[in-house]
Order: C-alpha cells, then structure tokens, then sequence
C-alpha cells in the first residue's frame, strides 16, 4: 500500500450553528483501499463531519474536494452523484418495502411500461451477492435481522458504485459474528479500491480494521495516526484531550472509607440486559456510598442507568430493593422504590421549561401523591423555599421561570425535585455537565453530603477526575459492558481509570 | 443492467431453508384479502337472504353509484400511503360542482368548464402539498384550513342549488354503454375505473410510486437515499385534490347540478373506505385496489341496508363497526412487523 490515491478530500472546512462551533479547520483525507477510523466522543464533531460531506449540511468555510473537483454538495442525492455514499448508525431503510426495493430505490430499471420488476430484482441480488449475502430480494425487509439490514444498506450504497463509503457506527446493533461478517465486507470493498470511511466506538473494532486514525474533539482537529504509532491509551487520551497527570485529582477526595460489615445493598441487580445497549450487568449500590460509572461516551453507562432505573425496558435481569425482589419496568416502579433518576438530557428529560421553580421542585412529590392529592399552595411555597435555601439556588425567586435559570441552578431545581421525594437511591446522570465551576463544585460537594446522609448515589459523569474524587467505588464501562470494579482506595488515579476504560479489565 | 449471468448458485441450493415468499409479503396483502373476502361473503350472503341480488345490474349500479367515491378513495390512497391525510376532498367536491355549474349557467363552453372544474381541485391540492412540505404543517391541520377555503368558496360562488342541463356533462351520467348480460357503464363509471387503473400503475411501475411508499415507510430514510421528498409530497397532494375536482365533476353529473351543501363528511366516507380496503393509516402499505374493494363494502352495505328496509343510519353504524375491525387488525400486523 504505497501512497494510495485520495479520492475526497476535506480541506479546513468550518461548520457552526447558532451558537456552537461544531467543526473547526478540520481536515481529513479518504484514500482509496483504506479504512480510515473518525474517532472523537459525542460532540467531538464526528456526525457533523460526515453530513458535511454527504450533502446534508452546508459548510461555512473550508472546500470539499472528490476526485480532484472541488464540490458543493447541496444535498445526499448530489453527495450520492459524486460516489458518496453513506451507512448510518439507524438503518436508513423502509421496512415497508422488499429487500430489492430498497436496494434498488431510485435506481430501478426500468423499460417502457415502467418499472421492470423483475430485471430491477435481478440487479438487487447481484449487488446482495456481491456481499455475499443470499437473501430473497423479494422478500420483506422487515423479515431480516437488523445486522442484514445493515448489510442490505452496504448494498444500497454500493449500487450507486461508490467511490467512497461512508459507514457511520454501523456496528452498534451488531453482536460479534455479525460484526465479523461486516468486516469481511469491508475488507473486500477494500481491496477493490473503495475509501471507507469507520465510525465506532469500539477500541477493538477500530484497532482491527483501520488502516489509519483521525481524531477529533470539540469540533476540532487532533491528527491523523497510523494504529500502528498510536496505543490506546494514548488514543483515549487524544479523545479525552488531556494528558494523564494533567488528569490528576483537582479538588480534594473524599476519603475512602471501608463498608462496614454485615451491610446489605439497599439496590442489587443482577443479569440486568437490553439487547444492542447493555450486556448482562450485575451491580450492588450500597447506603452512604457513591458509585461512580466510568467509561467513554457510548459505553453504555446511561443506557446501564436507564435500564436500571426502568426507563428503558430490560430484556433480562432480576433487580433487589432491601433484599426483596422487586419488578423495575418503569419509572413508576422505580419512583415507589424510592429510587430517583436525573437524566442527562436536562433540557428534555429533566426540567418544565414554562414552569416555575416551585412548580418543578412540587412535581416530583406531586407525582407520588397522585393527582387525587393535590398539594396546597402553602406546601409547595414551604418545599420551594427549603431546598432553594439549602441548595442555593438562583434566583432565590419560586417564581421564576426554570427555563430562564442557569444550567447549575437547572440542575440543582431538578436535584430538589428528587430530593424532596425522600429517594434512597439516587441516579445521577452527568448532573455537573455543561455548568459552571461554582455550581459543579456545589453539586459534588451535595453528593458527597447525601452519601454521607445513608443514600445510596450512582453517579455518572464523562469527566473522570470527578467520578475518581467523589466515587467509593468505580465500575469501568466498556462496549456496553462492565469490564471492571474497583475499590476507589488511596493511590487509584485517573490514570488507572483510563487505563482501564482503554483496555478493561480481566473479562 | 443484462448481468443476470453472475447469479450462478445454484437453486436447488437456495430453496429449501427460506420461507416460502407468499408468506413473507402475505402480511402486505393481508389487509386487502380480507377486504375482498368481507366482500365476497356479503355477495353471498345477499344473495342467499334476498334473492337477485349479485346480479349483474345491482354491480352495473353499485359502479355508477359509487363513481365519484372511487375516484376520491384513489386520490386520498396516494396521501395516506405518504402518511397525510386530506380533509378538504369533500369540500373540494362542492366547490368544483358548484363552480362548473354556474360557469355553465353564465353561458361556458362544456369543454371550458369541464377542465376547470378538475384544476380548481388540483390548486387547492397544491396549496395544501406546499403548506405541508414548504411550511411543515400538519396535514390534517393543512387540509382542515383549505376544507374551510373551498367549502367558504363553494357558498361564495352560490347558496342555491344550480342545476345542470349541458348536454356534455349530462352525456357523462345519462349514457349507457350496455356490454350485454344486463351490464353496463356509464362515462363517469369508465373516469373511475381509468382512475384506478392508471393509480395501480403509477404506485407500483414508477419511480414516483415507490418514493410514494418509500416516504411512508420512512421519511427520513426516503430523504436519506436521496430520494424527491419534498416534489413527491407536493405532488401526492396535487392528485389527491385532481381527484377531488374529478369526483367533483362526476358528482355534479350524477345529482344534476352543483351544490354548496354537497359533499358534507364525503371526505370521511372516502378515508374510511380506503381504511376498509386495507391501507394503513400511518403510511407506507397498502394498495389502490384496496380501495377500489373498501367503496364496494362501503356501498354494498349502503344497498343491503336499503334491501333490510331499517333506518338508513344504520350504514354509518355498520361501516363503524367494520372500520374499528380493520384498525384493530392493522395494529395487530403493524405490531407483528415491528418485532
């Protein structure tokens, strides 16, 4: 493989929205017989990157070079015409159709009554078969596994005889062998000459097909690597973007203290699963600890959390309050458990935009009562004012709205909201994301305080630093898997997590 | 695209491990199959209870009554096939009979009038597919306001019932053409049938018909293979409303006049008909055909209920009845799909 022809090329293109850079002076080249890995957390710029070259969204500055003729793109069909062709996470396909229908949309063969049904199949089972995939093209996409969907999308997208495949996390709803058998795909449109292009959050999978590495974050570009010069704790470090030791603690810890005995879990779950998002997981949550989960973006933790906590249905797993066994299947369930989620999704998820403050902060008990029990005026004041005071929330107002409020004081109002419900668990998913250092030190500085109260906390944050200061206990996430537990005793740092989330543990 | 021959493996290896592909697209044409066996069975049952009843002259007219139904079932198929629905083809129909009416009346020429009542349908067609697709209106709330515009438009034009005595227009209803057997067709009833016939060639031999079904199965999918969403949208509206005009003209030609008052619920009778003949509401299945068989329920109920001799109300209830069976039987197949 000496110095393969780049086929596109992007060349410091900027993109932004109101208010957020989400691509800064990136560069990368899409050679052909090359896997190339776009590598970068959520946010990191990754998805923006690929709508920009296939069309979807426009770039403010920056040229988009394919064979040589620099492009503007003004849409997928126009990206499609000039041998981009895109697989995306969410099989873009319509379930309604056959398999060759949507092989072959948009490109049937067609004669002079229309469509030729039977030549326009012909040609959809020898683009499948050129996948080595032996499906009936008249057969209902709906009848077929996700990952041969997946592979009847690769299909599509060779039709239009790419130049260029652009494969965006195809392998997230894929189990092993299915993966396998995407790569041997992968490895054949590469030998013939085809750019690939790789998202996924997957260590191994990236280490085993690339041929090359661009990583990305805050919309930024960090370089491009070869795997071979490159381990993978220097590539999660490059994605993180900080240094080890820059890593290390920058507040005080909490002390480690040992769980006494004889302690039972006030939470335990076992074999907790949901197929595609977590793998069989088994969890204690004891009182008066903080649990830390730790792992990249995409390693599962809010989808372990959501599973936990019933807002997503599990598929398998047994889960224990107090000893007893209990059914945690919706957040019904979970709320007369007394166990609390905040999710990460604040704006959606969390607070009611056109409410006010008091009203936020009621709701929570307000959905216990029931709406037969409607709580008087006077309570809800007496609730509102406790936690503002004790949380410090600004503005001191009740009455404010909660949409006008700062992220941190968001957050602290959705905090009150679960605290005033008296939880024993406590689920807390990124709840410091995105606010100001002043709030994220009170926040933390709360958890610690609930902890020590006897709640039992599960806390979630992508800045390790955190979750190693305020964690008794840290569980590594991998690939959507728990692949370590680690007593957080003196002497653990950052390092060690990352080391950890980079390689995992013994499996 | 003559590559055929580099599909070299063999059959007999292919054949035994596959379900049988009748299966596989049976739940596609469940719907309509059903539809066409409630249709049979009320021949039958008709004929066993009353007597002459599937007669060749009670299908001849169960057509000429039904005409302009069948061509609004078409139009609205497309529209629901996309996912949309349209409420203003009732309102439509009035309008356009009221309008060709009085343009007659002023003194048009029949071969004027004729195509400006079917345009008239189409703009308002158009302007619901732009609200939907340029200003991302909810269909239902899009073809609400233009309902409103038309049936507004209808009263503006007269109150009074305008009777038609062009001898074009009334050539559609009165002439018959007789096959023999005691068959026979009318013009309005041949507008129909092309209708349904040129609809089940569009949807399953054209490019646009797929993207037709492409956008009900998945919008963003449709977009993301790079498909026409936006003109398909537009357009889906564009026929629906056509069809509106049409039936507007065979409406007007069948009562002998335009009306500003014709037409209330019309709309309804013909989203529950293409309901009853199988087409899914949120998109993306079902077929014209279905359509075509679901205003043959709709109007052999219409007969048998004449026939009993009860309260004529009694065909809302019955059709009721059958439209809650069939929602109830898609969800049922819309939920097995999604396993």
């Amino acid at each position: 493989m000496s110095a393969p022809e780049v086929v596109v090329e992007v060349r410091d293109v900027s993109i932004e929205f109101p208010g957020v850079k989400a691509l800064q002076h990136v560069g990368l080249s899409l050679r052909s017989g090359e896997v190339h890995s776009l590598m970068g957390e959520n946010g990191a710029g990754k998805s923006t990157l690929i709508k920009a070259l296939t069309g979807v969204y426009p770039v403010d500055s920056g040229t988009i070079i394919a064979h040589g003729v620099e492009r503007d793109f003004s849409g997928t069909a126009d990206a499609q015409a000039a041998g981009i062709s895109t697989v995306y996470q969410e099989v873009n396909l319509c379930t309604n159709l056959t398999v060759g229908e949507n092989v072959m949309l948009g490109h049937e063969v067609r004669g002079f009554w229309g469509i030729n049904w039977s030549a326009t199949h012909d040609a959809a089972s020898i683009h499948l078969a050129r996948l080595n995939l032996d499906v009936d093209p008249r057969s209902p996409l709906s009848a077929h596994s996700l990952a041969v969907q997946q592979l009847i999308a690769i299909s599509r997208a060779m039709v239009i005889n790419s130049s260029v495949l652009i494969l965006d996390e195809p392998t997230s709803s894929l189990d092993r062998s299915e993966v396998e058998k995407l790569f041997d795909v992968m490895r054949s449109l590469r030998s013939d000459g085809v750019a690939i292009l790789f998202v996924s959050h997957f260590l191994d999978q990236v280490y085993e097909i690339s041929d090359r590495l661009t990583v990305l974050r805050n919309g930024e570009l960090v370089g491009e690597y070869l795997p071979s010069e490159l381990d993978r704790v220097s590539l999660v470090s490059k994605m993180l973007g900080r240094e080890f030791s820059e890593l290390e603690s920058l507040g005080e810890r909490v002390a480690h203290t040992e769980r006494p005995e004889g302690v039972d879990p006030v939470l335990n779950v076992s074999g907790l699963a949901r197929k595609g998002s977590v793998e069989p997981a088994d969890l204690d949550l004891y009182p008066g600890e903080v649990v830390g989960l730790a792992g990249l973006l995409g390693s599962g933790r809010t989808e372990l959390a959501r599973a936990l906590y019933g807002a997503d249905r599990a598929d398998a797993g047994r889960s224990f309050v107090n000893g007893r066994e209990v059914r945690l299947t919706n957040p019904r369930d979970s709320v007369d458990q007394r166990i609390a989620f905040s999710s990460e999704d604040r704006r959606a998820e969390g607070i009611v935009g056109d409410l006010t403050i008091r009203e936020n902060i009621a709701l929570g008990v307000q959905a216990k009562r029931g709406w037969a029990r409607p709580m008087t005026r006077q309570s809800q004041d007496e609730l509102a004012q406790k936690y503002i005071a004790a949380l410090n929330i600004r503005p001191a107002n009740p009455e404010a709205l909660i949409r006008n409020l700062s992220g941190g004081n968001q957050q602290k109002v959705l905090l009150a909201r679960w605290l005033a419900t008296a939880p024993q668990v406590l689920i807390l998913d990124e709840p410091t994301r995105g606010i100001d250092v002043g709030a994220k030190a009170e926040i933390q500085k709360l958890v610690t305080q609930l902890a020590t109260d006897g709640m039992a906390v599960l806390f979630i944050s992508s800045e390790l630093d955190e979750v190693v200061r305020l964690s008794q206990r840290i569980c590594v996430l991998r690939d959507h898997r728990i692949v370590a537990e680690i007593e957080n005793k003196e002497g653990i740092t950052v390092d060690d997590v990352v080391a950890l989330i980079a390689q995992g543990g013994d499996e | 695209m003559t590559a055929a021959p580099t599909l070299e493996r063999p059959l007999a290896q292919r054949a035994p491990r596959r379900t049988p592909r009748w299966q596989l697209r049976l739940s596609a044409w469940l719907p309509v199959l059903t539809t066409s066996a409630i249709l049979l069975a009320m021949f039958i049952t008709g004929q066993a209870v009353f007597g002459n009843f599937f007669t060749s002259r009670l299908i001849s007219s169960l057509f000429l009554d039904n005409a302009y139904l069948i061509v609004l079932a078409v139009g609205m198929t497309y529209v629901i096939l996309t996912g949309g629905i349209d409420l203003s083809v009732g309102a439509v129909v009035a309008f356009s009979g009221i309008f060709g009416a009085q343009l007659l009346q002023t003194g048009w020429p029949a071969f004027i009038v004729i195509p400006a009542i079917v345009v008239s349908g189409s703009l308002i067609g158009a302007l619901i597919g732009v609200l939907v697709q340029v200003f991302e209106i909810q269909p239902f709330i899009a073809s609400l306001a233009a309902m409103f515009l038309a049936r507004g438009l209808a009263y503006v034009v007269s109150l009074q019932s305008i009777a038609i005595t062009d001898p074009a227009v009334t050539w559609l209803e009165r002439t018959r053409f007789q096959l023999g057997g005691g068959w026979f067709v009318t013009p309005t009833v041949i507008i129909a049938v092309l209708t349904v016939a040129v609809s089940v060639w569009v949807l399953q031999y054209t490019r646009f018909g797929r993207s037709v079904y492409a956008i009900g199965g998945n919008e963003q999918s449709a977009r993301l293979m790079g498909l026409q969403v936006a003109r398909t949208r537009i357009a889906v509206y564009v026929i629906s409303g056509t069809c509106a005009g049409i039936a507007g003209l065979i409406f007007a030609a069948y009562t002998g006049s335009g009306y500003s008052l014709t037409g209330l619920g019309m709309e309804l009778d013909a989203i529950a008909a293409v309901v009853i003949g199988g087409t899914i509401l949120t998109g993306g299945s079902g077929y014209v055909i279905g359509s075509l068989f679901g205003v043959m329920v709709y109007g052999l109920i219409e007969i048998s209920i004449t026939y009993i001799g009860v309260d004529s109300w009694w065909t809302k209830i019955v059709v009721g009845g059958l439209l809650l069976v069939f929602v109830v039987l898609q969800r049922l197949l819309v939920a097995r799909r999604k396993r």
